[in-house]
């Protein structure tokens, strides 16, 4: 399994997604691609969604990728990664390519959960060897944090502001890992930016299995969220520890949490944090906040009794309190 | 043209069934389909050639035409041969893609069964569909019967993956009226296709992980406006690969496709009708009764409608008093599109123009049987308004 001395090899071997690209200070976007990228030992082609990963990383004539990479558009990504796919199983059979090729699937919350369902959801079913990567930072950030079916019960949005009547979205995010895990595919996994190992160790696996494999990473988006920039590794780790974002895998079926935290954090821990969520700390919205943890309480139960079957698998030990001299003037800024 | 009897072996099939015998021959590496009538026949019979081992593509059944053309997309930047097949809505939803794909100069062969588009959903024919198309950047090809649409999907395949050319080539026959009616086709031997089409050699293919390529970039004003200029000239050069084509088609077959319409007894004719697929036989028979009774009509049929022959059909009309462009599609709000490319050559390429005249015709599927097409006529000797849009067995 890898280790971040052997994910740093790999990447002086091959640079495969470079810094040449215009992805805020503090996305999740970039650690998420190059921790996967880095993490897959075979040749890899990209397939982008339309969103905040392509329009930054590809504005002609320049490009920050490394490796075969293709964008179609918004909605499509897994339908594009089916024909490339399909395209390479069909040369090989005709002995017009040789080696062994993987196929990687980027798409944000947008370009999966809401306008690239279907795709997604046919390429699963057809069982295309491909992996689909959906970072999730839970709005259309590219767009300026519009309302996705990724955004949380209460957050704010642009489209679902916070006002007199409203306290932000109102409907709860759909469980996209779940809907995935019904197309009974192989491999399908939630994983954080927070925590590299695990979200390195799933894509290992993700790649070895034959056929669709699916990867739902919590990626932060200090614009769209409001916090600092040098927070983004600590807030998603907020997300697991207050069992919000559960890292869990479903292998071939049978449900495994990789993470049982020791001391569940409550959600407030999470929430406090960011500006979406600064209006449901205002006087009078106790309510609201006993609601999201009765929310995550619940789920947190109905994954715990999926996963009963199988032990929490190992986890390692980490350290992740951490504080900088720039992440403190951010803060200030933001106060 | 017309389906002559030949001395070789004729099949007795339908258009749908001549396209797929087009597509086994041509055999793809990769066939991402969907269904929708009129087309489903073409990959229905296509698939039962691959389940039978005639031929080994890789067929994607996908869950739409947005994913058909998406998928379509991606394996032919990934460097394989593609075909698909698709009707009206399916086209619609396509369209999006459909742009992409010209733009991302896939060579994609598009076998379209033309038909009327909703609401209300109708699935009769009309042109609608390819219509809706027209400035999507792919070339457009009518075909009249079946041998055509079997003929023009090689000669697309080819056409399409010409250096100079590389955009999506549609080749529409119509819906039902071709699709589903069955006629004597001269296929071609299976050799003798594979050698017209050939081996298929992507540019620059994803699939080369040695030589890592960005595809689908994001192009900002400061350049954007050059790439689609060079869309301009991949349409342009299609112009002259396609007569060159013809040259090499008429080698293998004994079907001689010249220029860029059928001219049928125009040189001489007084009146003439401008007429896209397969109305235009109904056409040639009305022609012929009309020179029985001496009048002197002749007919002008398009092959291709992009990119569109201008000047050529310009000349070819000059001679005559009237032309009437009888369009199956219209354009809310203006006229009827065949009509409005033609009201454009005549006045940039022709100091003396011919009275100019468009009838609406066959929307749905409406019926269009030789008297109105012989009304027609009557309308251009009595020297009709040219100002009145004309429809043609419409109820009023």
């Amino acid at each position: 399994m890898p280790n971040t001395k052997e994910l740093a090899r790999h990447e002086e071997v091959q640079k495969r997604f470079t810094g040449a690209h215009a992805l805020c200070a503090g996305c999740g976007i970039p650690i998420c691609v190059r921790t996967i990228l880095n993490a897959i030992e075979e040749p890899v082609v990209a397939i982008n969604a339309t969103g905040c990963l392509e329009v930054a990383t590809t504005r002609y004539p320049t490009t920050a990728w490394n490796i075969p990479w293709i964008h179609v558009a918004f909605e499509n990504a897994a339908a594009v990664a089916s024909g490339v796919e399909t395209a390479y199983r069909a040369l090989r059979r005709r002995g017009k390519v040789s080696q062994e090729i993987r196929f990687v699937a980027f798409g944000g919350d947008g370009g999966t959960y809401d306008i690239g369902l279907q795709a997604l959801s046919g390429a699963l079913e057809r069982g295309h060897r491909f992996l689909y990567v959906c970072y999730d930072n839970e709005a259309y950030m590219n767009t300026g944090n519009q309302r996705s079916g990724a955004t949380p019960f209460a957050a704010q949005t642009s489209t679902a502001p916070v006002g007199e009547r409203s306290f932000g979205k109102s409907q709860r995010r759909k469980d996209l890992t779940e809907i995935v895990a019904a197309h009974h595919v192989p491999y399908v996994a939630q994983a954080s930016i927070s925590d590299w190992y695990d979200l390195a160790v799933k894509v290992r696996k993700a790649v070895s299995v034959d056929g669709p494999a699916f990867l739902n990473v919590l990626s932060t988006c200090p614009r769209g969220w409001g916090h600092p920039s040098d927070q983004s590794i600590k807030i998603a780790r907020l997300g697991v520890e207050t069992c919000y974002w559960p890292l869990y895998e479903i292998i071939e079926g049978r449900w495994q949490l990789n993470y049982i935290p020791e001391e569940r954090l409550p959600i407030t821990e999470w929430l406090r944090p960011q500006r979406r969520f600064a209006h449901l700390f205002e006087p009078g919205k106790e309510a609201l906040l006993a609601q999201i943890q009765r929310q995550v309480d619940a789920d947190w139960e109905k994954l715990l009794r999926r996963c009963e079957d199988l032990p929490p698998a190992p986890f390692p030990k980490r350290e992740w309190e951490f504080s900088s001299p720039v992440g403190e003037r951010q803060r200030e800024i933001w106060r | 043209m017309r389906v002559a009897p030949e001395q070789k072996r004729l099949t007795l099939i339908t258009g749908a069934e001549a396209a797929a015998h087009a597509m086994r021959q041509i055999n793809p590496d990769v066939v991402p389909v969907y269904p929708i009538t009129p087309q489903t026949p073409i990959i229905e019979t296509f698939a039962q050639f691959v389940a039978d081992g005639q031929c080994d593509s890789e067929i994607i059944n996908v869950e739409s035409e947005h994913s058909a053309m998406s998928a379509a997309v991606g394996a032919s930047c990934a460097g394989a041969r593609v075909m698909t097949a698709t009707s009206s809505q399916g086209l619609a939803l396509m369209l999006e893609i459909v742009y992409i794909a010209a733009s991302m100069r896939c060579p994609i062969v598009i076998a379209v069964g033309s038909r009327a588009l909703s609401g209300p959903i109708n699935i009769h024919c009309d042109h609608s569909d390819s219509m809706m198309a027209r400035d999507a950047g792919c070339v457009q090809i009518f075909a009249e019967n079946a041998q055509e649409a079997y003929d023009l999907m090689i000669i697309a395949q080819r056409l399409a993956e010409d250096r100079r050319v590389l955009v999506p080539v549609m080749v529409m026959q119509d819906g039902f009226t071709i699709t589903h009616s069955a006629e004597p086709v001269a296929l071609l031997p299976d050799e003798s296709v594979r050698e017209f089409v050939g081996r298929y050699e992507p540019l620059y293919p994803l699939l080369d992980t040695d030589r890592p390529t960005t595809q689908g970039p994001f192009a900002l004003p400061d350049y954007y406006f050059e790439l689609k200029r060079q869309q301009v000239d991949a349409l342009e050069a299609a112009r002259t690969v396609w007569l060159e084509l013809q040259e090499r088609f008429a080698e293998i077959s004994d079907r001689r496709y010249k220029g860029f319409f059928e001219e049928y007894k125009l040189r001489d004719a007084d009146y003439a009708l401008v007429i896209l697929s397969s109305t235009a036989g109904t056409a040639k028979v009305v022609i012929d009764r009309l020179r029985r009774k001496g009048i002197k009509v002749g007919l002008l049929r398009p092959w291709l409608f992009r990119p569109f022959p201008a000047e050529e059909i310009a000349q070819a009309l000059a001679h005559v008093r009237a032309v009437a462009v009888l369009d199956r599609a219209i354009s809310f709000g203006s006229w009827g599109p065949l009509y409005l490319e033609i009201s454009a050559a005549l006045g940039r390429h022709l100091q003396q123009k011919p009275v100019l005249y468009n009838y609406i015709y066959g929307l749905g599927g409406r019926d269009t049987p030789p008297e109105l097409l012989a009304s027609v006529v009557t309308d251009m000797q009595n020297e009709g308004d040219p100002a009145v849009l004309r429809y043609l067995g419409l109820r009023e």
